[in-house]
């Protein structure tokens, strides 16, 4: 095999090429009782009857869920944890103790990740790194997240009923998983392009998606810049968890720099909850991009009805101290372009 | 019309007002829940001390009283009764004194609630 330059590896100043594609053999999602009552509902591999799984806390609940969804992945690819070279998770709990937790579970070599909720596609490049660069035959990336838990942790307490605003968006309960391979059939990893840290001067911890949007844009842009590819040239480019608030103004930054992106544009907080669910600004998450490419879009390549998919999570990296002291919210957003398994447009 | 019914209509109408300044506040200044606490305790303060606060309480009863600047209304007072009684050490003794008994509520309710109840989230 010849010897790539890292130029070759690179493209433009953000993106990273995938010269062997690495292979999303199988992917697993478990939610929560409220996130089974959605749209996407009759997709997810499993549904919970609770959110509190049958443990003493939330947090426990959220471990279990993520090891559930580890679980699903590994038995559709038909492995055993032993089976997987390195396991790569995050989520929203400080310290990202839930992926920790699983982690003792699953007792392979393991990376701890952060992006808050772009998590997902941020272990899927670091994974998909491994991958492709043969440190890692099978690799396993993993996130959670809970609406209890990330709303007593960076918001209020739940029994205190505080208000929500319209521009909040409610974290979805739930779990993601998905197996990383070197061959097999799936649909592949292409490219990946990092995102760089873009913070605005937002501080409002109750409109996280116009804190993200910029990120998100910037990042989607840098995608396009890289690649020399167009909107057009992916069959779906969806977010995170921008709702209805962050996805009008990452359209129209796109817009401003030159890419309409409308035509292929979509979210994943605005696909995950029904309009009467009463969620206010749409889902966000760890599990809500995890989730969503877990039960639907992962699906939709596996079956060439989404031929080439720009995913990029997004994520508002602030803690409840930062906000509290009056930092403004930074945000990041991570893009991974996959192919269905026949390679994408001819 | 019935007194009840009348005290009843003006406690909807005092407290119902009172919120929706709070509503106000929370939508157009985009402040955090925290922060309007803060803000109507000491709204209610002040305006206790200034002699405001008590006709409204007379108007509207529990329509003041329950709502945060009833807190601080009750407070203030509080503090004015026991520097009449006590002199200057009312001043720290007076507030928590009269409102011992809405913090005890809330304390053992609160309490009561967190032992019977699973929070469903």
């Amino acid at each position: 095999m010849a010897m790539l330059t890292a130029a070759e590896k690179r493209i433009g100043q953000q993106t990273l090429l995938f010269h062997n594609r690495p292979v999303i053999l199988a992917v697993g999602s478990v939610v929560g009782p409220f996130e089974g009552r959605g749209p996407l509902g009759h997709l997810f591999d499993e549904v919970t009857p609770d959110s509190l799984l049958g443990q003493k806390s939330w947090e426990q609940a959220e471990v279990k869920m993520l090891e559930k969804a580890v679980d699903i992945a590994l038995s559709k690819a038909r492995m055993q944890p032993g089976d997987i070279d390195v396991f790569l998770s995050g989520d929203l709990m400080n310290q990202i103790t839930a992926s920790c937790c699983a982690a003792r579970t699953v007792d392979r070599p393991f990376f701890g990740v952060f992006g808050a909720c772009s998590c997902w596609t941020e272990a899927m490049s670091l994974g998909a790194v491994l991958v492709d660069g043969g440190y890692a035959a099978r690799a396993v990336i993993a996130t959670s997240s809970h609406h209890n838990t990330a709303e007593r942790q960076f918001r209020y307490p739940t029994e205190f009923g505080a208000q929500r605003p319209p521009t909040a968006t409610w974290t979805v309960t739930g779990a993601a998983a998905a197996v990383l391979t070197a061959g097999g059939d799936g649909p592949r990893i292409t490219h990946a392009t990092v995102g760089r840290v873009v913070d605005i001067g937002l501080k409002d911890p109750f409109d996280l998606g116009s804190a993200m949007a910029p990120a998100a844009a910037d990042t989607i842009v840098a995608h396009l810049r890289d690649t020399g590819r167009l909107p057009e040239d992916y069959d779906l480019i969806i977010t995170g968890d921008l709702g209805r608030v962050g996805k009008p103004i990452a359209t129209e930054l796109m817009a401003e720099a030159g890419y309409n992106v409308t035509p292929v544009f979509d979210d994943c907080g605005l696909r995950i909850y029904s309009d009467d669910q009463d969620v206010h600004g749409g889902g966000s998450g760890c599990a809500c991009s995890g989730a969503t490419f877990a039960a639907q879009l992962w699906a939709d390549l596996a079956r060439g009805h989404i031929r080439r998919l720009l995913l990029v999570a997004t994520g508002a990296l602030f803690s409840p101290t930062t906000y509290q002291q009056g930092e403004t919210i930074p945000g990041i957003a991570y893009a991974v372009a996959i192919e269905g398994p026949d390679g994408g447009r001819p | 019309m019935p007194p009840v019914v009348s005290s009843l209509l003006a406690a909807f109408l005092v407290g119902g007002l009172l919120c929706l300044a709070a509503q106000l506040v929370v939508d157009l200044a985009r402040m955090q829940p925290a922060s309007v606490m803060v803000l109507f305790v000491s709204l209610g303060a002040v305006a206790s001390g200034l002699g405001l606060y008590e006709p409204l309480v007379k108007f509207g009863g529990a329509g003041a009283m329950v709502p945060l600047p009833g807190f601080g209304h009750t407070l203030v007072q509080g503090i004015i009764l026991d520097i009449t009684r006590h002199g200057v050490v009312g001043l720290l003794g007076g507030g928590l004194e009269a409102a011992a008994m809405g913090i005890t509520a809330a304390v053992v309710f609160g309490y009561l609630a967190a032992v019977l109840f699973n929070p469903k989230g």
